[in-house]
Parts: C-alpha cells; structure tokens; sequence
C-alpha cells in the first residue's frame, strides 16, 4: 500500500513540555483514518503540527508527504501541495464573504464556477442562495461557520484535508450529513485524517488510530479502536491512560 | 428640474469624471439627468442637477463652494443623490461649506466621492450642518481617493442634528491611495426616537496620520446610536480615535465599537468614551488593537495564500 503521509517518531515540546512523544503513523491515498482518543491527549497538536502552524514546529522526526519531508516547510507551502486544515473553530474574517472565502481555496486549482461554489454549500447543508453572500464574520452560528469551514475544504480539493473536530457544534441530527461529506472528499480523491470524539464518525473511516499522552497507541480497525478506547482506557486528570493488556 | 452646466470646463470636466470613477464611483450617474448630482472641482461646479423634490443651491467662493441643499416635505428620493468633490492639480485649496436639511417625512441616500488622484499639496475641507427633521431618513456614504503622494490634508468636520423619529447613517471611507493627514470631527445631537449609525473606515501607510472624533449625545427619550471605527494602519502610520457617546435620555442606547489593526511600526490609540447622565439609559463600548488576528492568517495560509496575501485580504474584508 502507498502512503501518502507517514510520520517517524515525530515529536514537539510547547512551553518546555513534551507535547508529542514520538508519534508514528501511516495514512494510505485515499484512506480515511480516524485519530481519537481523550481531551489532551495531542490530537489537535498533531493535526496543528502536520499543518506547520507558528508555535507548534516539530522537536524531532519527519513528515513525509508523498514521500518528500515536508518538516521544515511553511503552512502555505504546505497548502500548496496538498495539504489543508479545518480548524474545530472556525475564523471569523470580518467583511469576507463566504462566496470569496470559499473561492480562495480554489485558486491552486485554476479558480471556482458559481456552480461550484452553490454545490460545495449544498454538501454541508447550507443554501447557497442564502448563504453566498454573506460575511464569514457575520452573526453567524457556530455549526453554521463550521459548515462554511468544511466548504472550504471541499473547494480546496485537498490531497489530505485534516478535520479537528468536525462535528462539534453540530447537531447530532447533521452527523450523516458530516460523514457524507467526509466520504465524498474521499471520492473525490482526497485522504482524510479526522480528529474525533464520535463513534459515527471512527465508525465510517477506513482506519482509526488511538492517540494517549502525545503518542499513538494503537491502529487498525475504527471499530476495534473505538471498542478498546471506549473499554480499556479510564479517565485521569483528563488524560486517559491504557488499562493492562488482556 | 433645475440644470446648470457651465461651458469652458470640459477639459476639467473629463479629468474628474476620470477621477470620480477612479474613485470608485459610476461616472454615468454625473450625466444621468434623473438623477440628482453635484460635481465640484476645487472651487468650480462643473455640473448640478437637481431633480423633484431636491433644491439645490451652490455658491462659488474664492476656495471653495457653498452648498445649500434641502430635500422637501414627504419626498422620497427614489434614486440616490451623487455628489463628487476634488482638485485635479497637485497643489490647492478646497473648503466645501455644505448646509443641509432633510426636512419631515423626507428620504435620501447621498454617495459622496472625494477625489484628489494627483495631489501633493492640498487641503480639503469640508464644514457641514446637516439636519435631519422629524421622521427623515438620511443615508450619506462619503469614499476618498487619494494618489500615492500623501501631501494631503482631509478635514471633514459636520454637525448633525438629528429630529424625532429621524434616521441618519454615515459611512466614511478613505483605504484607496495615500490618506495623509486626516482629521475627521463629527458631532451629532439625537433627539427622541432617533437612529444614528456612524462608520468609519480608514487605512493608513507610510507617515499617514490620522485622527477620528465622533461625539453622539443622546439627547431624546429611546434614541439609539452606534458608532464602528475600523482603521488598519501600517508602516509610521499613526492613528488616534475618540468615539464619544453620552446618554441623556431615558431608554437612550448607544454602542461605540473601535477595531484597530497595526502593522510594521504603526501606531494606534483608541479610546471610547461613555457618559451616562440618566438612571435609564445605556451606553456600552469595545474597543480593540491589535496585529491581523494569527488563527484568520493561518487559515487562509492553508488554503494556499502567502502571508502577505493572507493579511491583505484580512484587512481589505475589514474596511470593505
């Protein structure tokens, strides 16, 4: 199998404290995989980390994507090949509209049709006539801004998108709606790596590794992952530690 | 139907039409006689058109023009008055002396465009008293363009009396070319019943220097007031704002809101100021500066936009 992202031993420390311990994790084209695991545990550091945001540049290992090190690269230059972020909450971009928000990501792509830009709101539920117009900024809801966010991403047409969250703030009548969504970025060519609390969400990935204390413990299948979280780890000064090996 | 047009002018006619649209405005609208407008050009009137319900007086004077324009009893302008200011040459002097009234029941949208594409030296002043009579409506949106030289001075100045049940909203904009020094001083008595929205935009570069002072009193029972200064200075640029409202009246609301961002060594001050002299009004303010906000950059960083690009379309999404 082909990867397109692998991570060695990747390891980051933020205010003189080791953040992630050494993470090794393999993502295939096309594969959705599933990073959950408790609140604190590093998963919104991994994803921040893959996609070189200021302050959380790696201590150690690499970042191979499409088989280049992409370690030492900025987050632009990062974008430009491939990679994107939706972030578990969204910007505000005061007076940006949300048509010129979500044409922005299409611009490595050769730009965006108006049926384009109406077709990536109807994926996240949202009425293009409705919403076009409006400012990202405006009095918006959360799961509204958040639905916006995942648009972006679909006009992007990343070749790994990395979701923090994507369900939060969203009803849980909308989570089909979100794994619909997850599904399509991948036929439409993309990998997908979700950070996630959801059991629906673990549940539709191709893959899922299970994240504790800054380090992957395990990988392999969403629902024996999300089986062994759910049973084996208890929470501790939220963390969660693994219980004894059967 | 009132129509002047003065002849041996047409060279400085052509130039500030050029101007005028380089300002951003539709320079068809200047020759649309169903629509009201008004070109000046440092102390010429180039063109006025008056249309129902709009009486318009102009007086030359040796720096400028004087402007007397009243919108009548119950007429509703149903397409907006444009008005367009400026100076081709590089150096001069233009004092705008404007007395306005919207008398009861009246409704109009007043589009000014400001434009000195080539200035070097020059002063543009403009004194105002505008009232705004009982159950009006007053829309008056004023953008500036200035060329790249930054010797300009831009000092606007009004008095506002609004009138019960009178709805006045102003929105200034100076982002395109140089600002200069501008000195922005605006006043405004509301009276009972009475809405006011002041907006001001304004982006800053090189030695730019800018000063804002926006005062409302809420002088009438329930009248409600917001006043929203967004200014985004960068390189020596420096910025002061006082945004002023006092609460006098009963149910009176007022909300003042500065957002500042600065770049490079830019400087900024803002302070809103708030009186409250009666138990029943309110008065709140927020006021923030700062550089472009990190998590909006690195958004559209990973969309594929450079950083610089990225602050650009920040800023410009901020005054737009």
């Amino acid at each position: 199998m082909s990867y397109i992202l692998t991570l060695k031993n990747l390891e980051l420390c933020r205010d003189g404290k080791k953040i992630l311990r050494g993470v090794n994790l393999e993502i295939g084209n096309q594969e959705i995989h599933s990073i959950i695991g408790a609140n604190g545990a590093g998963k919104s550091t991994l994803a921040y980390t893959l996609m070189g945001l200021q302050g959380y540049e790696k201590k150690g290992g690499s970042i191979i994507f499409d088989g280049e090190n992409i370690a030492e690269l900025s987050i632009t230059e990062r974008a430009r090949k491939g990679i994107t972020l939706a972030w578990q909450e969204p910007a505000r971009f005061e007076g940006l509209k949300v048509r010129d928000y979500l044409a922005i990501g299409a611009r490595g792509n050769g730009g965006i049709t108006e049926e384009e830009l109406k077709d990536a709101l109807c994926k996240v539920d949202l009425n293009p006539e409705k919403y076009l117009d409006r400012e990202v900024g405006e009095a918006l809801s959360g799961g509204e801004r958040k639905r916006i966010e995942l648009a972006s991403i679909i006009t992007m047409k990343p070749r790994l998108a990395i979701l923090d969250e994507p369900d939060s703030g969203i009803d849980v009548v909308s989570l089909k709606e979100i794994v619909s969504l997850i599904r399509a970025l991948k036929e439409n060519g993309s990998s997908v790596l979700v950070i996630t609390h959801r059991e629906e969400i673990a549940a539709a990935s191709d893959k899922a590794s299970l994240m504790c204390e800054g380090s992957i413990l395990r990988s392999g299948d969403p629902m024996e992952i999300s089986e062994f979280f759910k049973s084996r780890c208890i929470p501790c000064d939220n963390r969660v530690y693994p219980l004894k090996e059967n | 139907m009132a129509r002047t047009k003065l002849d041996m002018i047409s060279k400085e006619e052509e130039d500030m039409t050029a101007a005028y649209a380089a300002a951003g405005g539709n320079s068809e609208v200047l020759h649309n006689h169903e629509m009201s407008s008004l070109v000046v050009s440092g102390n010429k009137v180039l063109s006025a058109n008056g249309t129902e319900g709009i009486v318009l007086e102009k007086k030359e004077t040796e720096h400028g023009v004087d402007i007397k324009m009243t919108i009548k009893k119950g007429y509703k302008i149903p397409l907006p008055v444009h008005l367009c200011f400026g100076l081709i040459p590089k150096d001069g002097i233009q004092e705008i002396q404007m007395d306005f009234v919207a008398e009861e029941d009246s409704e109009v949208e007043l589009i000014a465009h400001c434009t000195f594409p080539n200035a070097v030296k020059v002063i543009h002043k403009m004194d105002a008293k505008m009232v705004i009579g009982k159950n009006a409506s007053v829309k008056y949106t004023e953008t500036h363009f200035h060329g790249p030289h930054g010797g300009i001075q831009v000092l606007p100045k009004a008095y506002v009396k609004i009138e019960e049940g009178g709805n006045y909203s102003t929105n200034f904009s100076l982002i395109s070319g140089r600002v200069g020094f501008l000195e922005f001083d605006y006043s405004v008595d509301a009276g009972k019943d009475s809405i006011c929205e002041m907006v001001t935009k304004v982006y800053g570069k090189a030695d730019d220097k800018i000063r804002i002072l926006e005062k409302i009193a809420l002088n009438g029972e329930n009248a409600r007031s917001v006043i929203k200064s967004r200014l985004a200075i960068t390189d020596d640029a420096v910025s002061e704002f006082r945004g002023i409202t006092e609460g006098h009246a009963a149910m009176a609301r007022g909300h003042v809101d500065c957002m500042e961002v600065i770049q490079g060594n830019a400087k900024a001050e803002a302070v809103p100021i708030v009186r409250v002299d009666h138990p029943l009004a309110k008065v709140t303010h927020e006021a923030a500066i700062g550089c472009v906000d990190k998590k909006e950059v690195e958004t559209l960083m990973a969309r594929g936009l450079d950083e610089d690009d990225a602050i650009d379309i920040i800023v410009k999404g901020m005054l737009a």
